[in-house]
């Protein structure tokens, strides 16, 4: 069937802001359907509130909006561009609610656009649990023993019938958000409360307990010509009862026969046309139990998700492109298999390798949050690596995640804490389960503990053994030596962790290695396991033995079979991209989308641009993006090798993050060339004392600042600097990095509880500029002149980490002489350091003085967001200066104007990982950002609050709960809010000071002083906004109940009085003008 | 420490790796199959037989085996097995056995740590070819010599070897839907799962040996004869294309793979041989009468060339991978045959409704 031209433009709506479980996986998949729309001749129109992505780019799109994804805001753009068809599979969980209720408001039905690719009933049938059970029956399959509850009270009476424990979760949410396992009775109250609340339309499924059952994901495709081909089978090695997007999981599954796994597709087919996706992708869960094969359906996704992109990237199968070409009518026989180019896309991929995903976890972000994995997803991004066998995925998959481990680390715990690491999923479960076989412990014991299959245990089990016969590596003959070191490496050991083990230094690994020729090949992925030839460049080291020929006269001769060798690029220049590796909270999807311009400024210059990544969710990691792309673990071992094969002009490292910046330098050590700024100016910016030197030599200004060695050091600094301080240790000990302190007692507690002190990890100490105006610039250099992005006024204060305030350009209260001070600043630091690419810096502005917090060489987070702003590429022309173009040459402004006024908003995890601690200060802890784009700074900042989901209030009453420091600032705002007709609640102590300058204010009572208290009134929806701040850490303690509920009952609030301040400008605006609608690309 | 072995192909190609099979040495041909899962099935399959299987798919052995995953009663049938990597212990509650010791039990000689990818693209860019696996000889050279002039296994009869030496019946299961049909299977090393689900269709099976004659079969009156898989060069199996000539016009018949050549070749056409033969489970084939596309379990290396049979039957299935022949029904009589394996084992059930196509054609017929 061709493809329909009965519609011609198309909608398709983003993600929104990076939460946890919803990441760049769906910039990736989204930016795939419009690249594939727009190929068809389709005219795309896309909307999402997160400017860090490639889809919002204006060349991604027809016309793009970077508005909020709420109903008002999209009904206002389809009466502006009056698409025909709205494709809501894309945008993850957050796109598919959105048309949803596009659909039920009969908004879609107003402007006569239809939804393609999943329509409303069968959205409906995966989504709403009941139906979705019915569903299930229909065709014989059965899902867990559950019921649905509207109600409290209709949960603990059901619940009686099952019994515990009971799985909870709640309906139309993300990644389980609200959800949780009742194994007591009270547990069961608290967290069914919480689900209720947690679902939009108070709907809570209670259903039996499957932990310990396998689980596995099946990828499934249909065409409207109903035929269906999986596309990747998942397997869980965390059984059930951990979050699939929290779960170490497996491609292709590993443990079940033919007979088995045929008859999980035959019902992931009759789910598929049962559910009625009429096109497209869906994710269907399985769990399987381990003694009798029974099962169950867990779940499907009638969209794209993470999953699908993983199996993308897994199988070489590009889903998002592919559904979106059979949303617009084609079917699966009609669309070629780009990578073979002659078989068509009705077929299903076969792998001959092992994909393993391991995810990225936050919790020393917050390290009050119990480190514990659930059915709640906590996870924050992930990495995926690709070998030739399961243990070599697994080692290249462990050293990829960037959390200071080389391989099976060795654990330092007692039997008893180790039983209990076993017991309870947790992030280091991986190396406790190593750590238990190094102690003798048996697969069966393990497995016990565990439930995870013995089939990937016992593969553990022989990494282990494998890394005790290392141990004895220098001892070895010289024929043996090389064996058991291609057997380790085939093992996936990195050379570290076999350093470790052999008491020698990772470089005399590499020698040695070069000594006996092991070297990985590189093995293509090409979705049919080599019976085809492939033309996509997109490899995977592995080490393979080499193979003989017998000559004619006789002679054997060796050969390395290395496809990325075999297959020689064009004649053109080749560079190296590195990118960010996993997701992490401080680098995530900007860094992706910074390679991702980088990648295609090269291909513009006529470069061969040559990418390597770990992370699954992004867009550089899509083989249609480089001119080849490497799937490999960022470490110097992995980068070194594909250097090896691809002999690079040179490497650019300013784009992805810090993970390929701590690598320049080693790099540049064996030899290779690093592009754009030199290691020395990026090494001259992070060491303390050679930046000191810089600031000197330029004559400008930075916090005061000390470094201590003991608590006694420490203490005299204090007193020098004078308190408020910022301190950061360089050795974390109870998960307590970065933070402010106010008094002695403060710094002694801090120093006693928190870190090591002593010569070897001194505590970094600076002033601390309380009540400074944190200003961000973004900046390119050549060398000669300089490019100055943007300067954005953030509007929290300095001390709350730049990644999570909310931050304006142009600049709103900066004096137009400041501005100019820090532009000329930007420029010499720039020029001193010769930087030739991209350059942040972040200064504070107090009492007319501006101090310089920190100066990072390379690309930052604010990029795409300035980029969006002013529609100057920012990360494009970093990588043109880097190959060597001049500024001048370029034909951009040196001080490029901003497009009408925009805000950056962040948004927080706090729904998943408080642990009930929910302040923000110097440690980032945001996940995502938003943007809001108007006319003022008041509609933007409004917008920008509604796109990061805590809207301005427009109802109910003011709760004001502020520390003493904030007590007479908080005066004006109180009158502030009255004038806008708030009323007001306060606490006793802020509604007495609030008394006493005239303010009249309802005084409520604290969660311990009884009900109703402010918890109950947050929960009933009397209070709809809320402003508290905090001082001292204790202090943070204290209130943190009053954030705990405003999250839970999603009352947006303020965590300073300057956002309090911020809102009120927003307020005024409001009462004026409404929200204006333009499409970037205007 | 683990014994050596040597796969040398006709090309003088060698791979070194272990031994994870028989203590043994077997010459076949090497062909690769790029199924997932169903290793079992695979080394029972007796349309193996004379070949040498490369799995490309990398972990083999995981969940053990399991009887009835056998799809011969005489065990594996394949002469020789290369794998990337064997498991040593199974994990599954299914179980069994472990692969390896099912391989040392019937003297199958393995080779696993060899690189299977390179193997893979090594047949596919030169085609399949002879190749000897051995764990005893530790010369390349002289292995070599022992295949270099070897001719094919296009010249053996292997049918022969795999076909049951005497009848047998096996009836329709109680809960088929009647009518019963009696069915004559020609049995040319027939797979356990194609006899299931002609059963579960509600066909009495006769399972005759390959070369039971013509006659003899008439003689039984059955109501319609089958044509089953097997190995080899269909050209080599001279008496059965003789057979199933003297029955075509006279019986309805339904064909499978070597069975859907056989009676190409008795039609009075051609086969012709597939550079590297398709064996595996994704194969996409679409019905022309339908359109639908299954995706279904592949193996073979020979087709039938539609074009040869002039217009005695049409086309009704095509590979849309390479657009090679699937199936084909004779225009004037109940004659069906598919080259694919409907019946999976290992492999997709999507095409498992051939079985009742056939049904469904008798009843017709019997109108």
């Amino acid at each position: 069937m061709p493809k329909r031209t009965d519609i011609q433009k198309v909608l398709i709506i983003g993600s929104g802001p990076i939460v946890i479980g919803q990441a760049c996986e769906f910039d990736y998949s989204g930016t795939q359907a419009c690249k594939a729309l727009r190929e068809e001749g389709y005219s795309v129109i896309l909307v999402n509130s997160n400017p860090a992505t490639i889809m919002t780019d204006p060349e991604t799109a027809d016309r793009v909006y970077i508005e909020p994804l709420t109903v008002e805001s999209l009904e206002a753009i389809l009466r502006q561009e009056r698409p025909d068809a709205l494709l809501p599979t894309m945008g993850g969980q957050t796109a598919l609610n959105l048309a949803v209720s596009l659909a039920e408001n009969g908004i879609l039905d107003r402007y006569g656009v239809e939804l393609i690719g999943a329509g409303l009933e069968a959205i409906r049938r995966a989504e709403d649990r009941e139906l979705f059970k019915q569903a299930m029956e229909n065709i014989g399959l059965q899902v867990p023993h559950s019921f649905v509850v509207n109600s409290l009270e209709e949960g603990r009476t059901r619940a009686r019938e099952i019994g515990l424990p009971l799985i909870l979760r709640p309906a139309f949410t993300l990644g389980g958000t609200g959800g949780g396992i009742a194994r007591t009775w009270e547990e069961l109250d608290a967290l069914l409360d919480q689900a209720l609340r947690a679902s939009p339309v108070h709907q809570v499924l209670l259903e039996e307990s499957l932990i310990g059952w396998k689980e596995y994901e099946l990828e499934v495709m249909r065409d409207r010509a109903d035929n269906v081909v999986i596309i990747c089978s998942i397997e869980n090695l965390d059984p059930m009862g951990v979050h699939t997007g929290d779960s170490i999981t497996v491609a292709p599954q590993m443990t079940l026969s033919d007979e088995e796994y045929q008859r999980m597709r035959d019902a992931a087919i009759a789910i598929i046309r049962e559910i009625g996706v009429d096109t497209g992708g869906s994710n269907i869960q399985f769990a399987v139990h381990p003694e009798t094969g029974d099962l169950r359906v867990i779940e499907m996704n009638p969209r794209v998700s993470r999953s699908s992109a993983l199996a993308s990237k897994a199988t070489g199968f590009p889903i998002a492109k592919i559904a979106a070409k059979l949303a617009v009518g084609y079917t699966l026989d009609e669309i070629p298999n780009d990578i073979t180019r002659e078989t068509p896309a009705s077929f299903e991929p076969v792998l001959d390798y092992v994909v393993v995903k391991i995810p990225r976890f936050a919790f020393e972000k917050f390290p009050y949050a119990p480190r514990v994995l659930t059915t709640q997803m906590k996870s924050v991004g992930e990495v995926m690596a690709i070998g030739r066998s399961f243990q070599e995925a697994l080692g290249k998959a462990l050293r990829a995640l960037e959390t200071g481990i080389a391989g099976f680390e060795d654990l330092d715990v007692d039997s008893q804490t180790l039983r209990q690491m076993l017991k309870i999923a947790n992030p280091e479960r991986l190396l406790a389960i190593a750590q238990a076989f190094r102690k003798g412990w048996t697969v069966e014991e393990v497995h016990r503990l565990t439930h995870i299959d013995p089939w990937f245990l016992r593969n553990i089990q022989e990494i282990v053994r494998m890394e005790e016969a290392l141990k004895n590596l220098r001892h070895l003959s010289f024929s043996e030596q090389g064996a058991l070191l291609f057997q380790a490496k085939r093992a996936g050991l990195s050379d570290k962790r076999i350093a470790t083990l052999t008491g020698m230094q990772e470089e005399d690994i590499r020698a040695l290695r070069k000594s006996y020729a092991i070297h990985p090949v590189y093995k293509a992925v090409d979705t049919c396991a080599a019976e085809f030839e492939a033309y996509t460049p997109y490899f995977y080291s592995a080490y393979d033995r080499p193979i003989e020929r017998i000559t004619a006269d006789g002679e054997i001769q060796r050969h390395w079979t290395c496809e990325a060798r075999a297959r020689p690029l064009s004649q053109k220049e080749r560079v190296v991209i590195l990118g960010a590796g996993p997701n992490r909270i401080g680098q995530g999807i900007e860094f992706d989308y910074c390679c991702v311009h980088a990648v295609w400024a090269l291909k513009e210059q006529g470069y061969a641009a040559i990418m390597i990544n770990s992370n699954p969710e992004t867009v550089s990691t899509d083989y249609d993006v480089a001119d080849r792309l490497y799937f490999e673990p960022i470490t110097l071992e992995d980068v070194l090798e594909v250097l090896e094969v691809e002999r690079p002009l040179g490497v650019l490292v300013q784009f992805g993050g810090q993970t390929p910046l701590r690598l320049a330098l080693a790099l540049q050590n064996h030899g290779v060339r690093i592009l754009g700024t030199p290691p020395e100016a990026i090494d001259r910016a992070e060491d303390r004392e050679k930046f000191a030197q810089l600031l000197a030599k330029l004559g400008l200004h930075s916090p005061s600042s000390g470094t201590a060695r003991s608590v006694q050091e420490a203490l005299e600094v204090g007193r020098r600097l004078g308190y408020p301080l910022m301190v950061r240790p360089s050795y974390v000990l109870g998960g307590r990095a970065m933070e402010i302190v106010e008094t002695e007692e403060e710094l002694q507690s801090y120093i006693r509880e928190a870190v090591r002190v002593s010569p070897e990890h001194p505590v970094l100490i600076d002033k601390y500029l309380d009540h400074a105006i944190e200003v961000d610039v973004d900046a390119v250099c050549d060398g000669q002149e300089v490019l100055i992005g943007g300067v954005m006024e953030h509007i929290e204060e300095a001390g709350v980490h730049s990644g999570d305030s909310a931050c304006v350009v142009p600049p709103q209260t900066l004096p137009r002489a400041i501005v100019e001070e820090i532009k000329a600043q930007t420029r010499s630091l720039a020029l001193e350091l010769g930087v030739v690419g991209l350059l942040n810096v972040q200064f504070a502005i107090k009492d007319g003085d501006i101090y310089i917090l920190e100066v990072n060489p390379r690309a930052s987070r604010t990029v795409p967001f300035l980029s969006k702003a002013t529609g100057i590429p920012l990360a494009k022309i970093a990588t043109d200066v880097a190959m060597g173009k001049r500024l001048r040459d370029l034909d951009v402004p040196l001080e490029p104007t901003v497009w009408r006024v925009a805000v950056k908003e962040v948004v927080f995890p706090f729904d998943r990982l408080s642990g009930g601690d929910l302040a923000i200060g110097p440690e980032m802890r945001s996940t995502g950002e938003v943007m809001g784009i108007d006319e003022d700074f008041g509609r933007a900042y409004a917008k920008a609050r509604l796109a990061a989901g805590s809207p301005i209030p427009t109802h109910g009453k003011v709760f004001i709960s502020v520390c003493d420091r904030d007590k007479p600032d908080v005066v004006p705002l109180a009158r502030e809010f009255l004038a806008l007709g708030f009323e007001l609640v306060a606490t006793r102590g802020t509604a007495a000071y609030l008394q006493r300058h005239g303010i009249s204010a309802q005084v409520i009572k604290k969660l311990r002083e009884g009900s109703p208290h402010a918890v109950d009134l947050i929960r009933d929806g009397t209070i709809g906004f809320v402003v508290n701040t905090v001082d001292s850490r204790k202090a943070r303690r204290d209130a943190y109940w009053i954030r705990e509920a405003a999250v839970r009952y999603g009352v947006p609030y303020t965590k300073t009085l300057q956002s309090a301040w911020a809102v009120i400008t927003a307020l005024r605006t409001l009462q004026k003008h409404a929200f204006t609608y333009q499409a970037l690309t205007q | 420490m683990a014994t050596e072995a040597l796969l040398v192909l006709q090309d003088g190609t060698v791979f070194r790796g272990i031994s994870v099979g028989a203590h043994s040495e077997a010459i076949g041909e090497v062909v690769f199959n790029t199924s997932m899962t169903g290793y079992q099935e695979i080394l029972t399959d007796p349309s193996y037989r004379g070949q040498i299987v490369v799995m490309t798919a990398v972990e083999i052995g995981n969940y053990g085996i399991h009887p009835a995953d056998d799809e011969s009663q005489s065990g594996p049938q394949v002469d020789g097995f290369v794998v990337r990597q064997m498991s040593q212990e199974p994990s599954s509650w299914r179980a069994q056995g472990r692969l390896q010791e099912m391989l040392q039990t019937h003297g199958i000689p393995a080779i696993a740590g060899i690189d299977t990818r390179a193997l893979t693209q090594h047949l596919r860019t030169h085609g399949s070819q002879m190749g000897i696996l051995s764990t005893v000889e530790r010369d390349p050279r002289r292995l070599w010599e022992r295949i270099r002039d070897h001719p094919g296994i296009g010249v053996l009869d292997l049918v022969a070897k795999v076909t049951s030496k005497a009848p047998y019946v096996l009836s329709a299961p109680p809960t088929a839907k009647p009518p019963t049909f009696r069915l004559v299977v020609y049995d040319y090393g027939i797979k356990r799962s194609i006899l299931q689900q002609l059963q579960g269709q509600g066909f009495e099976l006769h399972v005759v040996p390959a070369d039971t004659p013509a006659e003899a079969i008439l003689e039984q009156q059955p109501d319609a004869v089958f044509l089953s898989n097997g190995p080899g060069d269909p050209t080599a199996i001279r008496y059965a294309i003789r057979n199933v000539r003297k029955l075509i016009g006279r019986l309805p018949i339904f064909g499978i793979c070597l069975g859907h050549q056989i009676l190409g070749l008795a039609l009075g056409g051609r086969t012709y041989k597939l550079k590297f033969g398709h064996h595996g489970g994704n194969h996409p084939v679409q019905d022309l009468r339908t359109g639908k596309i299954y995706i279904t379990a592949q193996n073979h290396n020979y087709c039938v060339d539609i074009q040869s049979l002039k217009g005695q039957a049409v086309l009704t299935h095509r590979n849309l991978y390479d657009g090679t022949e699937e199936g084909m029904r004779h225009v004037e009589f109940p004659i069906y045959s598919v080259q694919f394996h409907p019946e999976a084992g290992p492999g997709p059930h999507d095409a498992r409704t051939i079985f009742q196509e056939f049904r469904q054609l008798l009843l017709e017929w019997r109108v």
